[in-house]
């Protein structure tokens, strides 16, 4: 059972919450808004973000408030803001359940936020794959301009705003958020170098800011009940408010569960989500994404927070927990999410375009028998490569599967090796084994 | 034809961005709408309304993998292969499949209505195994309920079992 009270997930668990605009004004939404627009300062809103130590949900976490101040003060021209719908890391899919049910969470998130950096125009950047999501937030956007709370003049503030959709169309790449200001612009979704940062030359060369549709679905809460509430609650100072982490793999009972920062892996696994299925042993997580690091049963008792994560050598990424038991062989799995990578490597960079097919190919190649002794030494020589190369983090996500399964279950690679096939799984048909797109 | 046809919708399209290149993907998704792909044709067509040359359309229509530039079958089966689904039975949702429409990865049925193809993570990780049939999710399948899928959609053109607006888990109290 989740004991932990609900922020962002509250108003969909109640009984017959249908996510319309009557139902969200019923359950107190706007409320943040009326009371922003036009009484705080745009500025004093982004003072409220910075004190609530709200940090981005989408992956980096990156402190809210401090990337809305970099916007310049006085620039002259547009600037915008964009709401990063993508949701396609693996292992997560906690914004696509913000969006369906509880779309005006979000939107007047968006709002606060598009007031806080005087903007007049913001976009949402949704997955492709999200179509019935996409359509939700049309109708949840239609009844926002009908109520008042977009369009010329908000509530009478004189604060003016547009929200418009826009479909990405298969590329997970679009996510990262230079990438997607590409693709925005009609391009191919290829990750630009940094600097200059999205917050002077972003959107159309404008100052622009990126946030994750639950770090902006928290702002409505942190403007109502004030900063010091949200600071109070996780693991603070560094790591305030809930998160949603999304289980899934070998659990009992896998699903979005939102709670406060800093509880430990083993409550989440073996509490909240019922432990393993079938009550085997766990044999290793994935703490926050495919992009983050495997952990092991050792790991249950590190915290739930951004600074655990990264001690422990992993991350809290973006919050995709996925559990997998005794018998899972970790080879396959590397090697299910080295294609996963290899598919979805934008090409830019060499090291990343090139590096994750080898690297494919060699997993593929120790997972049904054909390994090398040397192939390990050479997976590691590989990743030491693109770590750091890149232009964009994908290039340190694509190493990590290996890295990390590399580091805690070597003599697993060694087994497939000496005995020329896979322990675990039975051989492989070998029309299979095809490396491609 | 995609230009005299949407005129009004158009217009409103490019009334969004500042510049015209942006409405590119909208304008994609139009005629892959119209048409279920998008042609060569339609590609040069909107490489005029947009002042761009078609190589740049088509630079970025190969970009993305949901803009098909070949038409599919009427029911483009799409079963997601990441890591969390894979734990949960691809492998076995993809054989279920070949039992009953006797297609693998990558082909069409004879009779042209579905088409199979393997995807990357779709954001429905715990509700594994899924799959996307054209705009509808499909979720936490079992062989029966996906011969029931397939049975719906060649008879009725959809079926009741796509899931959404998503939540999960649903809490008990709203269960009954
Ligand atoms: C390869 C890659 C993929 C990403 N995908 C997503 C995504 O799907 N959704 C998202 O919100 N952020 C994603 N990010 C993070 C964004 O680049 C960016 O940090 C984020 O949208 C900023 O919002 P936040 O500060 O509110 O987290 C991705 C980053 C990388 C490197
Ligand atoms: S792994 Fe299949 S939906 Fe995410």
């Amino acid at each position: 059972m989740n004991k932990y009270e609900p922020i962002l997930l509250k108003n969909m668990m109640q009984p017959g919450y249908t996510g319309s605009l009557a139902d969200y004004e019923r359950a107190g939404g706007y409320q943040a808004l009326r009371k922003a627009l036009g009484k705080i300062a745009p500025a004093d809103i982004i003072e409220v973000v910075k004190k609530s130590g709200l940090r981005g949900r989408g992956g980096a976490g990156f402190p809210t408030g401090v990337k809305w101040s970099f916007i310049p003060k006085d620039h002259r021209g547009p600037r915008y803001l964009i709401c990063n719908a993508d949701e396609s890391e693996p292992g997560t899919f906690k914004d696509r359940q913000l969006m369906e049910r509880d779309p005006h969470q979000m939107i007047e998130g968006m709002i606060l936020a598009a007031y806080a950096i005087s903007t007049l125009i913001a976009y949402i950047y949704i997955r492709g794959e999200f179509v019935l999501g996409a359509k939700i937030l049309e109708n949840a956007l239609a009844e926002a301009y009908r109520a008042g709370y977009l369009g010329p003049n908000i509530l009478g503030s004189g604060f003016a705003l547009d929200i418009y959709m826009h479909r990405g169309a298969g590329a997970y790449i679009c996510g990262e958020e230079t990438a997607l200001l590409e693709s925005m612009e009609g391009k191919r979704g290829l990750p630009r170098t940094k600097p200059p940062f999205p917050a002077t030359h972003g959107l159309f060369h404008q100052p622009t800011v990126v946030n994750n549709v639950e770090t902006l679905a928290n702002v409505p809460h942190i403007v109502n009940r004030g900063p010091e509430w949200f600071a109070s609650i996780g693991h603070p100072p560094k790591s305030t408010g809930t998160r949603i982490f999304c289980l899934s793999g070998h659990v009992k009972r896998p699903g979005n569960y939102e709670v406060p920062m800093g509880i430990t892996f083993r409550e989440m696994i073996y509490e909240i989500a019922g432990g393993m299925r079938g009550d085997k042993p766990l044999k290793a997580f994935i703490p926050g994404g495919a992009s983050a690091a495997f952990l092991t049963p050792e790991h249950l008792d590190v915290k739930m927070d951004f600074d655990s994560l990264a001690q422990a050598g992993s991350m809290l990424g973006s919050g995709g927990v996925t559990v997998m038991e005794e018998g899972t062989c970790m080879v396959w799995a590397a090697e299910n999410l080295l294609q996963f990578f290899n598919h979805e490597s934008c090409g830019k960079c060499t090291p990343c375009r090139e590096g994750s097919l080898w690297l494919l190919q060699i997993l593929r190649r120790i997972e049904h028998g054909h390994g090398r002794q040397e192939d390990l030494d050479l997976l590691l020589r590989l990743c030491g490569n693109i770590a750091g190369r890149t232009v964009c983090a994908f290039g340190d996500a694509e190493i990590a599967p290996i890295t990390s399964t590399l580091q805690h279950f070597r003599d697993e690679y060694e087994a497939h090796i000496r005995g020329q096939r896979c322990p675990f799984r039975p051989q492989p048909v070998a029309d299979l084994i095809t490396v491609g797109h | 034809m995609l230009i005299e046809k949407h005129k009004d919708k158009i217009t409103e399209i490019l009334g969004r961005y500042p510049e015209k290149r942006a409405a590119l993907l909208p304008l994609l998704w139009l005629a892959q709408e119209e048409h279920g792909h998008v042609s060569e044709a339609a590609m040069k067509e909107i490489a005029g309304v947009l002042d761009l040359t078609p190589p740049q359309v088509y630079e970025t229509v190969t970009f993305y993998t949901m803009l098909n530039r070949q038409p599919i079958g009427k029911f483009h089966i799409q079963v997601c292969r990441s890591l969390m689904c894979a734990l949960v039975g691809t492998e076995q949702l993809l054989g279920w499949i070949h039992a009953k429409l006797g297609i693998k990865p990558g082909q069409t049925t004879p009779d042209g209505l579905f088409t199979l193809s393997q995807v990357e993570c779709l954001a429905s990780c715990g509700t594994g195994p899924m799959m996307q049939v054209n705009d509808d999710y499909f979720e936490q399948l079992t062989q029966e309920k996906l011969n029931r899928i397939l049975d719906d959609l060649k008879r009725d053109g959809k079926s009741p079992l796509a899931t959404g607006p998503f939540m999960f888990p649903v809490p008990q109290h709203m269960n009954r």
